[in-house]
């Protein structure tokens, strides 16, 4: 294992959040909410430590996957400490355990709080709140990779693991240019909305902190309600610019570079907004003939789109919705937004995977000869996807049984437990019932809190760097 | 640029990585998923899985937008093919390495039909390069400029030479001709010297000198050689059969060791005055029957790396022999530097960097001004050639004697060449316009004239 340059990323990684705290520090001395000096000294402090630790070169530039999955996962954590210390400084999170909650959930775009009245937060700490939503949807090592000088091809690694999705590649050869046009586009794409919501009226604080939560599809509200107190116009924005975020944003390469066609047959894309308007349509006729009374199909899309986004804003209550609702709802929970998007879950284009290689096993069974390969986009799926798709539903599978396992402790219902769980370890943020859109997370044990963190990091990870964080024969000498 | 290399083999490998270090933009094509994903993680370059020759993959690699196309598959046919579309597709240009020695043979109408830029053949160049290096067989390495009419020699000073704690700005007092030092290598640190550099026994220097004066330069450093008649060759591959032709050509004897009957009788109708010998050259006792103690050269160029690096250590054992050997896959470089092997030749490096170089000249007409460019000592050293144009002229280049220009440090001017004059340069020597100047640095990346400048 190569320390050095494990370090010295890590180091230029606090460098670059301590740059990001310059932000809030702004906000605060606008608004004069009494939070500046603490964002002065973190960022100073947190600025020069990581400037020592990243002035080392290292020695040996040898990096592999292995220090990728390491450097990964610690690079989060680190930037997640840091992050908590703001709002433990201030006060106004009075116990670190949930500074630090609020500020993973922040990172990893999962949007989950800890806080019952989000408005006694002063502006500078919602601001904060919110743009670790910005930073952690295309990701703090991405953004690195766009300053970094790229020594060699190994820089792909950290994209890799930091992208989510089984398969993440370059559109460029290089991959300062890839991560340069991720963030260009992300970037554009976050001045669109809120360019179309200042249009819609409202304050500009406002408009960036909900515009960071869409982006990153985070969700992080800044009123108790969410977003169900904002007008009609507002609602259908966020609930646009949520599903554009949770496309694949190979999409918008293949637009700029004049693919159109291309563009529009990739396959994962059109199932996504498949699944969208499938499970809009059922929730939709559910609401009808049950008669529950509902603010109609904008309603269900802002719903549909925030949660299969993993964005996790909600316009309403939809705990109160009837059952079949709340099922779909948790379902697309877990299928999640394209691969290479900002948003969660596991992903269309893995159950796709799923689903084709079900079907094979399927063919398999009535024709044990036969040979059929599966494809995406009219190519061959390579085995060792397929494998690692597969793998991965089991590790899926593990830390969520075993998560759930231990927040049971707290002897919560079921549905909360469950969907507590799902709701963290695929980046959503409300999930159902005391966790819903009108609860909080405020009422778990420590131990539950840290279960949590842990799923939204492995969330957001997608499992495996977390879990070879823990395990031994990761940091063992060969 | 962007650059299309279609095979993720040995060279393609190499050279992918090299050109993406150089800055280009490189896009890998193989049909086989791992070769593409090593290439992929061993370098900063995109990677298609799909089969070269296809329009649909090369499409999808960005033929449209290339500027150049490199063919380095396993098969001289799909190389041939590939080229062939992507000329129509991109209208970009191609290089082929082509090895069969019967396309070979009619390489110039294959590559004006074919509209190829370059056909390169790696065991030619190898045999080449092979060829050089016995002419001058007191040097570790050979390289040359200006269309080889100098040389850049790099050897190592024996023990007991005079060369020994000796400061360079004296060196010249003992030449007639002017010698000029360019690199020293001291264990794994490479530098260039200046006046008061000392130099040592045991360090290795690479020197700027005319052919002809070459034995007449290492042998006043003490390295006693004399000149090579006879070289034994284990192996008959295509490399031994270049090589053993032009050695015949130019007046040496020359031994085979090839262990397949029906190569050894090819050989022997196409090179009817070699020694052709049927047998096992790992045999101990067949070299010493074959007279591996006299020998003047050893060669040794087997198919398997392993072989040829025994082979050398034994001759080194048993003769005094000049040894060569090839490598073509093993990559512990390090390693096999230190034993004594003699010189060891990279078919795949040899083959990539003639692409390189060529890749440079082709920028050099799309405004870099870079000639030639030579990695020396592991990449670690470039040799860069630049012509000296009108803009020299507005950075204040020309007619200036070079003590008044202010220079990069580990950088130094080895030789103007104008016309049909190579000048040593010295202190108050100058450019001028459209001569062309060799620089040596340490400092990788230099782009024009200007860049020799602080």
């Amino acid at each position: 294992m190569n320390f050095g340059i494990i370090g010295y990323v890590i180091g230029v990684a606090v460098c670059v959040e301590s740059i990001a705290m310059i932000f809030p520090l702004i906000v605060s001395l606008i608004y004069n909410d009494g939070n500046s000096t603490i964002f002065l000294i973190c960022a100073l402090l947190f600025g020069i430590i990581g400037g020592i630790v990243a002035k080392r070169k290292p020695k040996s530039t040898s990096f592999y996957a292995r220090e990728g999955f390491v450097t990964v996962a610690l690079c989060w954590v680190t930037v997640s400490l840091i992050g908590a210390i703001p709002f433990f400084a201030s006060g106004e999170i009075p116990s670190f355990t949930d500074s630090l909650f609020e500020i993973i959930s922040g990172f990893t775009t999962t949007g989950a709080s800890i806080l019952t009245n989000v408005e006694g937060l002063s502006e500078s700490m919602l601001f904060w709140r919110s743009f670790s939503h910005w930073i952690g949807g295309m990701g703090i090592l991405v953004f690195i990779l766009t300053v970094l000088p790229a020594a060699d091809g190994q820089n792909i690694y950290l994209m890799r693991i930091e992208s989510p999705g089984p398969v993440v590649d370059k559109f460029v050869p290089k991959v300062q240019k890839t991560a340069m046009f991720l963030y260009g586009s992300y970037l554009l794409l976050t001045l669109t909305q809120l360019i179309f919501l200042l249009f819609g009226k409202m304050p500009l604080l406002d408009a960036l902190c909900i515009t960071f939560g869409t982006a990153g599809t985070g969700g992080f509200g800044i009123l108790n309600d969410s977003a169900a107190s904002y007008s009609p116009y507002i609602q259908w924005v966020i609930t646009v610019f949520m599903l554009l975020f949770g496309v694949n944003f190979n999409f918008y390469f293949l637009i700029f570079t004049r693919r159109l066609r291309q563009a529009f047959a990739i396959d994962e894309v059109k199932c996504y907004f498949g699944i969208f308007f499938v499970a809009s349509a059922i929730i939709f006729a559910n609401l009808c003939f049950t008669q529950t009374p509902f603010g109609g199909i904008r309603e269900v899309f802002f719903q549909v789109s925030s949660v299969m986004t993993s964005t996790g804003y909600s316009s309403t209550d939809f705990n109160l919705w009837p059952q079949l609702s709340k099922a779909v709802l948790v379902m697309i929970m877990f299928t999640g937004a394209c691969a290479g998007s900002t948003g969660g879950g596991m992903k269309v284009s893995r159950f796709m995977i799923y689903f084709k290689t079900f079907t094979k096993e399927i063919r398999h069974l009535v024709h044990p000869r036969s040979v059929k390969v599966l494809k995406t986009d009219g190519k061959p799926i390579e085995h060792d996807t397929i494998r690692i798709v597969n793998v991965y539903l089991c590790a899926y599978i593990f830390v969520f049984c075993a998560s759930l396992l231990i927040i049971l402790l707290d002897n919560f219902d079921f549905t909360t437990s469950f969907t507590a769980v799902a709701t963290t370890l695929n980046n959503i943020g409300p999930g159902l019932e005391m966790v819903g859109p009108a609860g909080s997370f405020a009422q778990f044990s420590h131990l539950s809190k840290f279960v949590f963190m842990f799923d939204m990091l492995a969330g957001r990870l997608e499992i495996f760097p977390m879990i070879l964080l823990f395990l031994p024969a990761t940091w063992r000498r060969q | 640029m962007n650059i299309i290399i279609i095979g993720a083999g040995k060279v393609g490998v190499t050279l992918a990585s090299q050109l993406s270090r150089e800055g280009h933009e490189i896009t890998v094509v193989d049909s086989d998923s791992d070769h593409v994903s090593s290439a992929v993680s061993s370098a900063d370059v995109q990677g298609i899985v799909g089969n070269g020759t296809s329009h649909a993959t090369q499409l999808s690699a960005g033929i449209e937008a290339a500027d150049l196309m490199i063919a380095v598959t396993g098969s001289d046919e799909t190389s041939l093919l590939s080229c062939l579309m992507a000329k129509k597709a991109g209208n970009c240009r191609t290089i082929a390495r082509v090895r069969n020695p019967e396309y070979y043979a009619d390489i110039a109408f294959i590559k004006e039909e074919l509209g190829l830029s370059m056909a390169i053949n790696p065991e030619i160049e190898a045999a080449a390069y092979i060829y050089r290096l016995i002419q001058i067989p007191s040097a570790l390495d050979v390289e040359s400029f200006a269309k080889g009419r100098i040389n850049l020699i790099r050897f190592e000073i024996p023990r007991g030479s005079f060369l020994d704690g000796i400061k360079i700005k004296t060196i010249n007092q003992h030449f007639k001709q002017n010698m000029l030092i360019c690199a020293v290598e001291e264990g794994d640190r490479v530098f260039i010297p200046n006046g008061e550099t000392v130099l040592h026994s045991g360090s290795k220097i690479s020197v700027i000198a005319p052919l002809h004066e070459v034995r007449n330069v290492t042998e006043k450093a003490g390295i006693k050689t004399k000149p090579i008649r006879s070289v034994m060759i284990a192996g008959g591959g295509n490399i031994s059969y270049y090589l053993a032709a032009t050695l015949i050509r130019s007046g040496l004897r020359v031994k085979i060791l090839e262990l397949n009957k029906s190569r050894c009788e090819e050989l022997s109708v196409l090179l009817p005055e070699a020694v052709i010998i049927h047998g096992d050259a790992s045999d101990r006792n067949l070299l010493l029957e074959e007279g591996i103690e006299t020998t003047d050269a050893f060669v040794a160029l087997t198919g398997i790396d392993e072989e040829n690096i025994m082979l050398s250590l034994y001759a080194n054992k048993v003769s005094r022999a000049k040894l060569i050997t090839k490598i073509s896959k093993i990559t512990f470089e390090e390693v096999v530097r230190e034993l004594s092997v003699g010189t060891i030749v990279y078919p795949k490096q040899i083959t990539a960097r003639l692409i390189a170089g060529y890749i440079r000249a082709i920028q050099n007409s799309m405004g870099s001004n870079v000639d030639t460019l030579y990695k020396l000592v592991d990449g670690k050293v470039e040799a860069l050639e630049f012509k000296v144009n009108s803009s020299a002229v507005k950075d204040g280049l020309v007619d200036v004697p070079l003590m008044d220009l202010n220079l990069k440090p580990d950088l130094l001017v080895c030789a103007i060449v104008r016309g049909k004059k190579i000048i040593t340069p010295g202190g108050k020597d100058t450019f001028k316009v459209g001569d062309k100047v060799i620089v040596v640095t340490t400092t990788i990346g230099l782009n024009d004239l200007r860049d020799i400048l602080k």
